[in-house]
């Protein structure tokens, strides 16, 4: 019996040194294929034990999202500084949830493995230093976005203001109301993670929707501003009469377009139109337009982009597709198809202040090294290469905008500042006559040296119910943020 | 078994004996020593997961590697008194594997506390459970060295063994899922208190019933039934009952599901068959039964074909139900490891599902690296090998059937469970003896050992020299004269 007990303990050894064999393969061979795999979550594990780079503001570089050593497997855990007022710019970091806004859009800069940081990454391995990631310095002013936002909450509306710098398109203040605190996300303790992002998304006001750049709506009267730069450039002057009727009818259909209020135009010309934001001029100015000029225009201004990021991607807006004469009237002041990021609707009132040329909008100022020494600077760019408006029909309606700040409600003007502006009030709903509109305002000051260009909206009338307008309730937001800009808070 | 020296002479011989037969060594002392050297490698570890889980380190540490050390010197005093020449390394390799378990154990307990934590759970450690059944199965381990003195008295017990075998194995079968099944699996018996996998026990008995049965048989089986293509059969009637055994336990294992558990059992068969008749058409009859039965299980069951997608590529059925999503955390766990390992307590070993029973070897390479698991499988072969020696050295052939059964248990059973997690063989489930958590498959193995030392003693004992005869004494009066030995010169003679 010993010779098959021999034989067996032969099989034994040959069984034992398969199992080496394969296991050499499995964790020699194919290691590398197995832990880089995108599923194998410890990589990602390793990725939140790294110390991630910090997000910190333009103009004194407060720092608005950084990490903190935590006593846990993770080693770091992420703070924000004032997270709901930033969060529609930082975005979350989350163990359960990833990441979201530019946390997610600069992720491999902050984590460390954006190819620029190569060489660094590279040293960090030799010299045996823990590995940490790139910062972000971003365009935002920390003052703009703090008295948009306080004012949005102080007021307790939800809506969105973004406030630009028309001559590069540095995007100053990213608001979105109302907020989250991406803190909670970015908890240690799962629950605290999962407790937060549940009510997160419960809410009906869906606090973590970014509704500067990922919501669109209708614009309203602001629309005027895109309708006026046509017929500016169709060849037609400020004093071109208009239509001072309260209402019209939409062409091959019995709907009554009219006014606000119902009443006749207070003025004769064109420019008074828009100082009073009449709606039949304007839809008679569309509809003789036509809808290839509106839409050329409404392009040049960036309306219709859809590749657009800052870097988070921006919801692409739209002007419809104006298939008929109805639909051109409707469009010309706002309604209809026509929908609008509040991104693209302060960039409305950039363009005009850059004097029609549309510049591209960016959050990120430069990305730095570890060590803050800057590894790239984003310059300025233009949007879409083609002037909205020639500079002198800029000029023009830049008055004309003067003029209609000067007919608008609500507080917070100064004296000091000369604000140009245009404010919307937007029907929307199935049942719009008696659902309370967006109340809009898009504006920029100084008017003969722009600085900043804002949008306000604020969703269904804020606190005003049907009888809001863009005056009453978005201009105060809008005037804020520029006095905080430009008259030191 | 002849004895060596005539019995008659024996009294005389040993009255002459100026050179008496050396004493051969028991190597009591070298197993104390391992077994010393098994706990500070087991403490050791202990401190490497509780440093890198940023746990207190404190002395509880050292009570704790030491309190290990007492429970293994029980084991091995235990050893010393009832089974002396019994083989010194078997106990300390196990308790090496068995120290790494309750570490590895503890280290995913301190995982999955975290988690459960997170989320706002309680979270029972399962090692305390484990080294509750640690020290049980150590007690059961002594209880079996002293109950069975002589393994050849098991062979009186070979169909009882073969009958309870198979009640146990059937029963879970046969009970409704809520007394049996767990995760699935319906190879539970659930008691008030606690539960067993009968399984386990039953490899045990079905080997001990097999073993007797195939010495009983044995001479019949190498009898040449009809020749086939020039092969000699055996005949039907001696397969019978051995066939039908196979069967009524692969059946009942496929009707159980545990994949695992069958091809364990249909190997042993197959190699104590093989070993007892000495001819290689078993093993080719058995494989050829095998293939059969592997390609009807895969036509027949979405089971097994699952099981076969998972094996072919894990990554593809990764995120199917019950697709290769545990196989593949395991391999990105090996992977992970590499051939160092993450060091014991800083890899993720509890995102594999299971980690710490059919996945605990996938822990350990990812933790300890491809060192750390190929030092794990030498020290199962070397308590396969070591169960081998002492089969070839014992001197009967229940004892050889026997210990050749259990020591290629071993080393099946680390196939299945290693060839599983690294990919080489399809993945059935089943427990790593000894590291996996689980008392049933802890107790079974403590018996499977401490039969293996038994087997082990009876090789190395020397052979018993026989007592004296006692002859019976006659009545003095019918008592013949009886020569004696011629006194000193200087005393006279006494009649």
């Amino acid at each position: 019996m010993n010779t098959p007990l021999r034989k067996v303990g032969m099989a034994m050894l040959v069984m034992v040194v398969l199992l080496l064999a394969n296991a050499t393969y499995i964790q020699v061979v194919k290691a590398d294929d197995y832990r880089t795999d995108s599923r194998n979550a410890r990589v990602l594990y390793d990725e939140f034990a790294r110390q991630r780079g910090k997000i910190v503001s333009q103009a004194n570089g407060e720092v608005l999202a950084s990490v903190d050593p935590s006593n846990d497997k993770y080693k770091y855990i992420r703070t924000y500084a004032d997270g709901p007022m930033y969060a529609p710019v930082t975005g979350y970091y989350s163990i359960n949830y990833g990441a979201g806004g530019l946390e997610r859009s600069e992720d491999d800069v902050l984590n460390g493995s954006d190819p620029r940081l190569f060489v660094r990454r590279l040293s960090d391995m030799v010299t045996g230093r823990d590995p940490s990631g790139g910062n972000v310095r971003l365009t935002i002013d920390p003052a703009v976005q703090k008295a948009a936002y306080d004012l949005m909450t102080q007021k307790g509306y939800t809506g969105a203001v973004v406030a630009l710098e028309p001559k590069t398109g540095r995007i100053l203040a990213m608001v979105s109301t109302p907020s989250y605190d991406p803190n909670q996300l970015a908890s240690h303790t799962s629950k605290a993670q999962t407790d937060a992002w549940n009510a997160n998304n419960k809410d009906p006001k869906k606090p973590m929707l970014n509704r500067a750049i990922s919501e669109t709506y209708p614009p309203g009267s602001t629309m005027k501003l895109v309708t006026a730069a046509a017929v500016l450039e169709d060849g037609k002057g400020p004093d071109t009469p208009i239509d001072p009727a309260p209402n019209t009818k939409l062409p091959g259909t019995s709907i009554t377009l009219e006014n606000y209020a119902g009443g006749a135009c207070p003025g004769t010309t064109f420019k008074d139109a828009l100082a009073h934001s009449c709606n039949v001029p304007f839809a008679q100015f569309a509809g003789a337009l036509g809808a290839d000029k509106m839409k050329k225009t409404a392009a040049n201004f960036g309306i219709g982009q859809t590749d657009l990021t800052v870097p988070m991607k921006v919801a692409p807006s739209t002007v419809g597709p104006l298939d008929s004469q109805g639909a051109l009237y409707q469009s010309g002041i706002g309604q209809r198809d026509v929908r609008l990021t509040p991104l693209q609707d302060c960039l409305l009132a950039a363009t005009v202040a850059n004097g029609g040329m549309a510049m591209k909008p960016q959050l990120v100022q430069s990305v730095l090294a570890p060590d803050l020494s800057t590894i790239e600077d984003y310059s300025p760019t233009e949007l879409t290469g083609t002037a909205a408006l020639s500079s002198s029909n800029a000029a023009i309606l830049k008055d004309m905008m003067i003029a209609s700040e000067g007919f608008t409600k609500g507080g917070g003007k100064r004296p000091d500042i000369q604000i140009a502006s245009k404010t919307g009030t937007a029907e929307h709903g199935t049942d719009s006559k008696n659902t309370a509109p967006h109340a809009w305002y898009t504006a920029f000051a100084p008017a003969n040296d722009p600085q900043i260009a804002v949008a306000v909206i604020v969703e269904d009338g804020g606190n005003r119910g049907l009888a809001a307008t863009g005056g009453t309730v978005a201009a105060e937001i809008g005037r804020a943020a520029i006095n905080a800009k430009l008259g030191g808070g | 078994m002849g004895q060596p020296v005539a019995r008659s002479a024996e009294p005389l011989a040993a009255q002459f004996q100026t050179n008496p037969p050396r004493e051969v060594p028991t190597r009591r002392n070298t197993e104390l020593v391992l077994l010393g050297f098994a706990a500070v490698i087991v403490t050791i570890a202990l401190v490497l997961v509780e440093a890198n889980q940023e746990q207190e380190l404190t002395a509880s540490i050292l009570w704790l590697g030491l309190a290990y050390l007492g429970v293994l010197t029980a084991a091995h005093l235990a050893v010393r008194k009832w089974a002396p020449y019994a083989d010194p390394v078997l106990l300390p390799c196990v308790a090496l594997l068995n120290g790494i378990g309750l570490v590895m154990i503890h280290r995913i307990d301190l995982a999955l506390a975290e988690r459960a934590v997170q989320n706002g759970k309680d979270y029972t450690p399962a090692v305390t459970a484990q080294v509750l059944f640690t020290v049980i199965s150590l007690v059961f381990f002594v209880v079996v060295l002293i109950v069975v003195n002589d393994h050849r008295t098991l062979t009186r017990y070979g169909y009882t063994a073969g009958l309870v075998g198979i009640v146990a194995l059937a029963l879970p079968a046969l009970l409704p899922s809520s007394l049996s099944e767990v995760n699935g699996a319906k190879v539970w018996l659930k008691l008030p208190f606690f539960s067993i996998q009968p399984g386990e026990f039953a490899k045990i008995l079905l080997m001990i019933f097999f073993a007797s049965f195939l010495v009983s048989k044995r001479d019949l089986f190498m009898v040449a039934g009809k020749k086939l293509v020039g092969v000699e059969l055996p005949r039907a009637r001696d397969l019978g009952p051995i066939l039908i055994a196979a069967f009524v336990c692969i059946g009942i294992l496929v009707f159980e599901k545990d994949l695992g558990t069958s091809l364990l059992f249909f190997s042993v068969i197959l190699v104590m068959l093989y070993v007892a008749t000495e001819r290689v058409i078993w093993v080719v009859l058995g494989l050829s039964f095998f293939a059969v039965g592997c390609i009807i299980a895969y036509n027949l069951f979405t089971h097994v074909q699952q099981r076969v997608a998972n094996w072919l590529d894990p990554l593809a059925t990764y995120d199917q139900a019950g697709g290769g999503y545990q196989l593949a955390q395991g391999l990105f766990g090996l992977g992970t490891g590499g051939v160092g390992g993450t060091g014991l307590g800083a890899g993720r070993p509890d995102m594999v599902p299971e980690a710490a029973t059919d996945f605990i070897t996938a822990a350990i390479g990812e933790e300890l690296g491809f060192i750390g698991l190929a030092a794990v499988l030498m020290l199962y072969l070397l308590v396969a090998m070591r169960g081998m020696r002492s089969a070839l050295a014992v001197r009967d052939t229940f004892g050889k059937l026997l210990g050749g059964g259990l020591a290629f248990t071993m080393v099946m059973q680390i196939f299945v469970v290693v060839g599983g997690v690294t990919k080489l063989i399809p993945e059935t489930g089943i427990t790593a003896p000894f590291l996996s958590k689980g008392g049933s498959s802890l107790l079974a193995n403590y018996i499977l050992v401490a039969l293996l030392l038994r087997i082990s003693d009876a090789a190395r004992k020397p052979a018993a020299r026989p007592k004296p005869q006692q002859q019976p004494q006659a009545p003095i009066a019918e008592a013949h004269t009886v020569l004696v030995q011629r006194p000193p010169a200087d005393g006279g003679a006494q009649a």
